[in-house]
């Protein structure tokens, strides 16, 4: 378990390191926490022959917010830094509850919000919550910058917008509009590992308490993160019953996601836990927007 | 008996070493000029090789050397029979058949050895290893028990006729006259798989050859150095004080580290050797989960017989037990189970046939628990069939049953893993069951919470489970106890220790019959240049019989202190006392000799001694036990399940244990601890996968659910003591009694919380998707 021959390049600006991406293209890796990368190396699974090391590049790591309510997360803040900020908790508060279910506190230490992200696992909390708050992530390159959001971001397993000359710089979580509740239910093995299935459900009410808005999206259910749209245009509107619920639950489950077969649960138990998580997180995000939890 | 030592809570000797990381290990012997092993491994579980080119690997920059089996010439021949023969019962069949040192002919199980690189760092060889081609010629992988030894199975050992490794029969009594007497009978199929033992240090060897003094010493992982010392001598054509291995510090051993020999434990001191250059190899993860021996994988065919009391009138169990592509370890597994299937119940008829069978799975050899937790679990599963088949309650069917107290000795009539009748030494087994059920509070929990949990919607559920645990077993150990001049005590011992605080055990033992402090005993165990007799720690035996040997030194040791000290001070051996490092006179205690001057007085360095004196106050005894000493145990948990999302959460974990002599409460909790994880492990987390192709799917510690701490619950122990008459210190076995009832006790415990469900556990592990399916088989 040692991984292959590779260089190293430790460059301590950003375009230092842009340059040395844009140089090597798809042989180069961008090493952040090292959480993924370093132990896929060193089962060779992936054999990059230039690794750019993110961690001496200063100003990458903050969690700043905004005037509109939203808060921007640097690529290189770690997720113990997210986990222990107030301004998270105040901002961005389902983020920062999601921090507690990322592996454990070893990994959170080291491990970066932005690393996570364009690492794209699909087992991972953060693609998943970012696309139910309507996230989006600036992409820099020695070509310039753009925004992209994390709907489009998320290509499939392991695969995003990236190029391979970009970096993802920060990411950004607008404001929940008043009335909002959440929720993040998960069933793993062990706290510690990825989810056997999990759920971020994100609502708001109106004034009549009705379903203003729903964002349903599922982690460990297909290919990348699985935002069941249909389920959730179908509550837009209705009162949040237990029985409106219990029918986008379902549906969800059962058409908007595409979970696999591993050794850790078939697709069937799969279904049947987005089912049962669903059904428990929009009861729970629903309370919260109610104002009762 | 009133101790002062023994007994007591005392904290470790070793700790501050091992804390503050000042304790040696394999992985930090060093040496200039040292060399590094990659192994090539097999990625089929079973192939013809062809053709293995090596060429690129030799040429691969920083590469010393490259070794097939055809470079080992007439070295290369199969590993020692480790534990044979097998047992003198009527009508035994078996096959051996040992690992080889790299593969030759055909491979038998993904992972194993095909050729080895040496070079200037690890990570060069393993660049180079994968610059090898070999040429493979996949054959059909054997795999399913079943099917593995029917007539048509490919064979994994084309010489024999057939899979089957093994076969044996035992019985007691005469179980169809007993079936036929009864009013219940049950039969029932269940399903064991494979663990891994998953010690937190892997295996490693460093092996350096000194060509001008004609002596190689090795450090190895090993559970067993003086066994490894005297092969490794023999395989290498040395004389045994040629030879010295150590076994340092370890990371853990639960049994596979005591297979003998390993593949790597052959080659690498023969690399040594032939090169002369140090060569360490240090085993990853992966490989540990393709190349270190696992266990429990089994099929039985169980039937139990009752009354309408609930009494077992005899049982039946016929199984099949998976030894992977080699048997080196006989047949102590299969064994083990088929005497735990009647664990510490009063039995009168019992049948068992088991029939060991090759498969393309790595070795299996005793991992902690050694075949105990399978024949644990069928007895408890057909217990708790035939509890409710009878409307009986869980704890109430197994008092009914129990051996009682005034039967002991109890013969259970068939032979044990020491190929000596198993025979129940001593205890009091209803004590122990309602230590345990007093603990949790078993009887307020069923009459008043349950019902109350369950009107809450909370699916809550108790269980407890008996066991035994045969322990302690021969041959014997061995120990040499010097009082030196400083004043304290160095004692040598044969086995090896891997985390079982030997060095404090055996050091409260020294203390107790020699009267110094603890911390003064320097205790020095698998290092052959210090003690070159005995086997190695297994089988629950290190403080049964290697501290029956400390303590039978250390005895002889006293009477000497005692007898010189009784000339120096003029007064009667009976009038002396030793305490805090002096012998006095009790009633004078200004009268005082400390043992560092009785140590110098005995090895004088000018005068005459008296003729047949030996010097020193030094003594070496041995121990070797009639029979092995059998520990009780019953634990007891409360789990809680989510039936939506099948998972289990223990509420309470209580053990009550009866290990006779506690030399250590501190030590002895840790023990059970430890245990308890790794039953969890196999009762809900932890199994290898095997695919169709006999690939292992998760050989790593991401997908290979180990028990963290996340996991283990709390663990309430309480101690009941009986002592065992087979030795002077009363001891008896603890090391692996925490892993063995808690399958079957978490199988009950689930059941009994989703007690309005239609639905059997009759296998293990269990996991969430497997609690799912068999929830679900009706609608199906």
């Amino acid at each position: 378990m040692k991984p292959a021959p590779f260089e190293y390049y430790a460059p301590a600006t950003m375009d230092e390191a842009l340059a040395l991406l844009a140089e090597h293209g798809y042989e180069a890796k961008a090493l952040a926490g090292g959480q993924s990368l370093i132990p896929m190396m060193n089962f060779r699974l992936v054999q990059p022959s230039v690794l750019v090391d993110l961690n001496n590049i200063g100003g990458l790591a903050h969690i700043t917010p905004g005037a509109d309510g939203s808060l921007r997360i640097g690529a290189l803040t770690r997720h113990n830094q997210v986990e222990t900020s107030a301004v998270a908790e105040q901002y961005a508060p389902l983020i920062h509850f999601a921090m507690q279910k990322i592996a454990y506190p070893a990994v959170r230490t080291r491990g970066t919000f932005g690393g996570s992200l364009a690492h794209a696992d699909p087992s991972a909390e953060l693609p998943a919550l970012c696309t139910a708050l309507n996230g989006r992530f600036r992409l820099v390159s020695g070509r310039g910058e753009r925004w992209v959001s994390a709907d489009e971001f998320f290509i499939s397993l392991f695969t995003t917008a990236l190029e391979p000359d970009e970096l993802l710089a920060e990411a950004e979580i607008p404001a929940m509009p008043p009335r909002s509740g959440w929720s993040l239910m998960e069933t793993a093995r062990r706290p510690h590992d990825f989810a056997l299935m999990g759920v971020a459900a994100v609502v708001a009410l109106d004034e009549q308490g009705r379903c203003a808005d729903a964002r349903i999206v599922f982690l460990s259910a297909g290919e990348k993160p699985m935002s069941a749209q249909k389920a959730a245009e179908a509550l837009r509107g209705q009162s949040p019953s237990a029985e409106a619920i219990r029918a986008a639950a379902e549906s969800a489950a059962a058409n908007e996601i595409d979970p696999a077969d591993d050794i850790h649960g078939t697709a069937k138990f799969r279904r049947h836990l987005a089912n049962v998580l669903c059904r428990r997180a929009l009861e729970q995000a629903f309370q919260r927007a109610a104002g009762k939890k | 008996m009133d101790r002062k030592y023994i007994g007591k809570r005392v904290v470790r000797n070793e700790d501050p070493r091992l804390l503050t990381g000042q304790a040696q290990f394999v992985d930090d012997v060093q040496f200039p000029g040292m060399l590094h092993a990659a192994f090539l491994r097999s990625e089929y579980a079973h192939a013809r090789v062809l053709k293995v080119d090596v060429s690129k690997a030799r040429e691969y920059p920083g590469v010393v050397a490259v070794f097939t089996a055809e470079d080992m010439g007439r070295d290369w021949f199969p590993g020692p029979p480790l534990v044979s023969p097998p047992p003198t019962v009527k009508d035994v069949i078996f096959h051996s058949r040992r690992q080889v040192p790299l593969v030759k002919d055909k491979v038998r199980h993904a992972g194993e050895a095909v050729a080895v690189v040496i070079a200037e760092s690890r990570y060069i060889a393993e660049d180079a290893a994968e610059q090898i081609e070999v040429e493979y010629e996949p054959l059909e992988v054997v795999l399913d028990l079943e099917k593995a030894l029917a007539a048509d199975s490919p064979r994994v050992h084309d010489d024999l006729e057939s899979n089957l490794a093994a076969q044996l029969f035992q019985k007691k009594g005469d179980y169809e006259a007993a079936r036929k007497e009864a009013e219940v009978v049950i039969k029932r199929r269940i399903v064991i798989e494979r663990g891994a033992a998953a010690a937190m240090e892997n295996r490693g060897i460093v092996a350096q050859w000194d060509a001008k003094g004609r002596h190689l010493t090795v450090w190895d992982t090993t559970q067993a150095p003086i066994p490894i010392r005297n092969g490794l001598a023999a395989r290498l054509g040395l004389s045994e004080s040629q030879v010295r291995v150590i076994a340092p510090f370890i990371g853990g051993g639960f049994g596979p580290k005591i297979m003998m020999f390993y593949p790597e434990e052959m080659l690498i001191p023969w690399v040594a050797m032939k090169l002369n250059r140090p060569v360490k190899w240090i085993e990853d993860r992966r490989e540990n989960f393709y190349a270190t021996t696992q266990e429990r994988g089994q099929v039985h065919d169980v039937e139990i017989a009752l009354d309408r009391d609930g009494r077992i009138l005899g049982i039946k169990d016929d199984f099949i037990h998976d030894t992977g592509a080699y048997d080196p370890y006989g047949l102590t597994i299969p064994i083990n189970t088929q005497c735990h299937v009647m664990g510490g119940y009063d039995i009168k008829n019992f049948s068992s046939e088991f029939r060991v069978a090759f498969t393309n799975r790595i070795i299996a050899t005793p991992v902690r628990g050694a075949g105990r937790p399978q024949g644990i679990f069928v007895i408890e599963r057909m217990l708790d069939l035939a509890a409710r088949e009878l409307g009986m309650d869980a704890a109430e069917i197994r008092r009914r049953n129990l051996i009682q107290p005034h039967a002991f000795p109890y013969q259970h009539e068939i032979v044990d893993q020491a190929f000596a009748p198993l025979v129940l030494d001593s205890g009091n087994y209803p004590a122990v069951l309602d230590k345990a059920l007093e603990m949790i509070g078993y009887e307020k929990f069923v009459k008043e919470e349950q019902p109350r949990l369950r009107k809450e919607g909370k699916y809550v559920g108790i269980a407890v489970a008996p066991f035994i645990e045969t322990t302690g077993i021969g041959p014997y150990e061995g120990a040499r106890v010097t009082v030196e001049t400083s004043g304290r005590v160095n004692v040598a011992t044969g086995i090896g220790t891997q985390g079982q605080g030997h060095f404090t055990s055996f050091a409260q033992v020294v203390a107790e019959q020699i009267g110094i402090k603890v911390s003064d005993v320097r205790v020095t165990t698998g290092d052959t240049s210090e003690f070159h007799w005995g086997t190695g720690t297994f089988a629950s035996r290190g403080a049964v019989v290697a501290g029956n040997a400390v303590h039978a030194a250390s005895s002889i040791v006293r009477g000497k202190i005692l007898k010189l000290a009784s000339k120096v001070l003029g007064a009667p051996e009976a009038e002396l006392e030793l305490e805090d490092g002096q012998v006095r006179i009790a009633d004078i205690p200004q009268k005082s000799v400390s043992l560092g001057e009785l140590a110098a007085l005995a090895n004088p360095l000018r005068g005459a001694v008296e003729p047949g004196t030996e010097p020193g106050l030094e003594s070496t005894a041995y121990f070797g036990p009639q029979y092995g000493a059998t520990a009780f145990g019953t634990h007891a948990m409360i789990v809680e399940t989510d039936p939506e999302t099948m998972m289990v959460k223990i509420r309470r974990y209580v053990v009550a244990e009866d290990c006779g002599t506690v030399l250590n409460p501190l030590i002895l909790e840790g023990q059970i601890h430890g245990g308890v994880s790794m039953g969890l492990g196999n009762s809900y987390y932890e199994k290898l996968h095997y695919d169709e192709n006999g690939q292992l799917l998760n050989a790593s510690f991401a997908d290979y659910l180990l028990v963290s701490s996340t996991e283990m619950p709390r663990i309430e122990v309480g101690h009941l003591e009986t002592p065992s008459p087979l030795n002077e210190l009363g001891t008896k076995g603890v090391g692996e009694a925490g892993a063995i009832p808690v399958p079957a006790l978490f199988a009950q415990a689930v059941q009994n919380a989703l007690h309005d469900r239609d639905f059997e556990i009759l296998e293990m592990p269990l996991s969430p998707n497997g609690l799912f399916e068999l929830l679900n088989k009706e609608t199906e």
